[in-house]
Formats: structure tokens, sequence, C-alpha cells
């Protein structure tokens, strides 16, 4: 568990460092996690204690986002102004995305579960 | 008597431990009401500890900064949480790596979407710029959208508050719209409750199967990484 986590902070460590010396769009973090995948892919030792680290943290992932999820009383003047804007946004985006993603999954999976499923 | 206890008040206010006391708590409460009420996508704990902790801080007249230093200690741990993903995604890709063509054309389907229609959308509507980069990047998990916002020059806050939202709309429309466009593969309705919705479309997917739910916590973490590669480029043809 201990080992997990020194291994999961070290990764986002030098996912930072390197997303800051080489200036990449890309956040720290997702640096680390691309690292870490590639890691994986080559067999990195003390996959256990990785498991139990990670396991624990993205088994409370959703209490990760409450901080600055409250961070919204920052934007209520924001918010209250912009709110039909913001509004038509999120719904035509989120049903838009849901659609073009489904869609080209559904077409080009195409798999016999599917068909016996239909 | 009770001046002590304003003194207590006002000692303990200024604390770190109130707040992450206070924030752990009321997950954790709306957690169980969560479950109690059989998992509706609108009493999703994120949804409503952030609605009870906005309103403590309005009544109470604390600053948001003087709450973030207790919750700081929760939001930290965001950044390890993300290089984790990294093991799941790791399993997934071994179990489903014929599968790595059509994902990644969905995948590129959606998160393309995802951005321009949000965006477009917003700037029609007249939204503020700092309020376009702050949706540019909603579809992506929370710490990801933040620190793609961060580097647009949107707000990570409002980003955060955008991502939740989109969350809990794609949870409670996505399952409902997918049949009706006929997508009927849990693989396929699961990869685009987690590419529209991230986290929150996850729990949902879980509920619907547990294909569902593996190929949705893959397209969330596809997504994370496919938001913070295009959202850059894309940003610079839209919003000039």
């Amino acid at each position: 568990m201990l080992r997990g986590l020194a291994v999961l902070l070290v990764f986002q460590l030098v996912g930072e460092v390197l997303a800051h010396l080489l200036t990449l769009p890309v956040p720290g973090p997702v640096v680390g996690m691309v690292l870490l995948l590639l890691a994986l892919e080559l067999r990195l030792p003390q996959r256990d204690g990785l498991r139990v680290a990670s396991g624990g943290l993205l088994a409370t992932l959703s209490l990760l986002f409450v901080p600055a999820g409250v961070g919204v009383v920052q934007h209520l003047p924001r918010l209250a102004a912009e709110w039909p804007a913001v509004a038509a946004s999120l719904l035509v985006s989120t049903a838009a995305t849901l659609a073009a993603t489904g869609w080209v999954a559904a077409r080009l999976l195409r798999r016999p579960a599917a068909r016996e499923g239909a | 008597m009770s001046s002590r206890l304003v003194e207590t008040w006002v000692y303990l206010a200024r604390s770190p431990l109130l707040w992450l006391a206070l924030t752990v708590t009321t997950y954790a409460a709306g957690e169980a009401l969560y479950r109690r009420l059989g998992r509706h996508p609108l009493l999703h704990p994120v949804l409503t500890s952030v609605i009870v902790l906005a309103t403590v801080l309005l009544a109470s007249g604390t600053p948001y900064p003087r709450f973030f230093e207790g919750a700081q200690f929760v939001h930290f741990l965001l950044g390890p949480a993300i290089v984790a993903l990294a093991v799941p995604l790791h399993r997934e890709l071994h179990r489903e790596r014929s599968l790595a063509l059509p994902l990644t054309a969905a995948l590129l389907a959606g998160s393309v979407t995802a951005v321009v229609t949000a965006v477009v959308t917003a700037r029609l509507a007249g939204a503020s710029r700092e309020t376009l980069l702050s949706l540019a990047p909603k579809s992506a998990t929370a710490p990801v959208a933040m620190g793609i916002a961060e580097k647009l020059g949107g707000l990570p806050s409002l980003a955060a508050s955008l991502v939740l939202l989109t969350g809990v709309l794609g949870a409670v429309i996505g399952p409902g719209l997918l049949r009706r466009l006929r997508v009927r593969d849990p693989a396929a309705t699961g990869f685009a409750l987690g590419v529209a919705s991230h986290g929150l479309g996850t729990a949902r997917a879980f509920e619907l199967g547990e294909t569902a739910g593996a190929f949705s916590g893959l397209g969330m973490g596809l997504n994370a990484l496919a938001t913070s590669l295009l959202v850059p480029a894309l940003m610079r043809l839209l919003v000039p």
C-alpha cells in the first residue's frame, strides 16, 4: 500500500517535471498516468501494492472532486449572468457526445453479443 | 459561556481541521443517503455534498480560500488518483486489445464532439471568454479538466463545477438517449457514458452491468488523455 502510494507519487512528480520542462499541453498527472501505463506494459514489479493503492484512491475518487466543486461559490455571479449559455452548452454537448461516441462504437464493434441482444 | 462558544467557533473556523472534517463527513452522509434512496443520479453524493458545503460557506460567511485550507488535503489526492487510472486502464487494454481500432474511432468522434459543441453552443449563446475556456474540457474527469482549464487561462474551479454538472446530466439522460439511438451493445453504451460523463457516467454504467462499467472506465481514462491533447489545438480554432 505504502509502496504503491510512493510509486504513484513518484510518477506524478516525474510527470509534473516533464510537463514543466517540455511545456507540454497536458497536465502533469496525465503525463504521470501515461508513464505508469508504459511502465505497466513493460512489466513494472510490485503490482500488488500498486493495485491496493490505486484501488483505494479510485474507490474514493468522487470525494476528491468535492473541494474543487465547492469552488462554485466563487462563480455564482458569473453563473447567474451566463446561465442560459452554460445550460444550453452543457445540454447540447453532453447529448451530442453521448450520441456520437455510442453511435460510432456500436457501428464499428458489431460484436456477436450485440446482435444477440438486439 | 456563550462568549466561550463564540471564541471556540472563531478558533475552529480558522483551523483547517473543521473544514476537512466537514468535507469528509458531509460526503459520507451524502453517500449513505444515495445508497439508501436507490442511487438516483440526481442524489449523487458529489452533487449533494457540494450543495450542502456551499450553503454552509454562504450562510456562515466563510470565504472559499479558508474552506480550501482544510479541504486541500482531500483535493491534493486527485493528482495521484489520475496517475492511478493507469492501473485499470492497463487491465482493460489487455482484455480488449482487438477492439483498439473501433474504440479509438469512437473516442475521437466523442472527444471532438464534446469540445466543439460545448464551445460553439456557448459562444452562440454569448458566454464570456473565461466561461468558454472553462467549458471546453468539461467531458474530461475533473482533475484533468481543471488542469486543462488552468493552462488555457480559464477558471479551474469553474471548470470543476461544469464537469460535475456534465457528469450528472450524462448519467441522467445517457442510458435512455442511447437506447433511443438503438445502441444496444453494453460495451458501446458504457464507452459512450465514460467518454461523455467521466466518473459519474461510469458509476451509472456499472449499474447497467459489469461490461458497460468496465468500458465506461476505459472511455473515461482515454478521454482524459484525448481531451488534454485535443483541447489546446481545437481552442486555437474555436476561440481566437
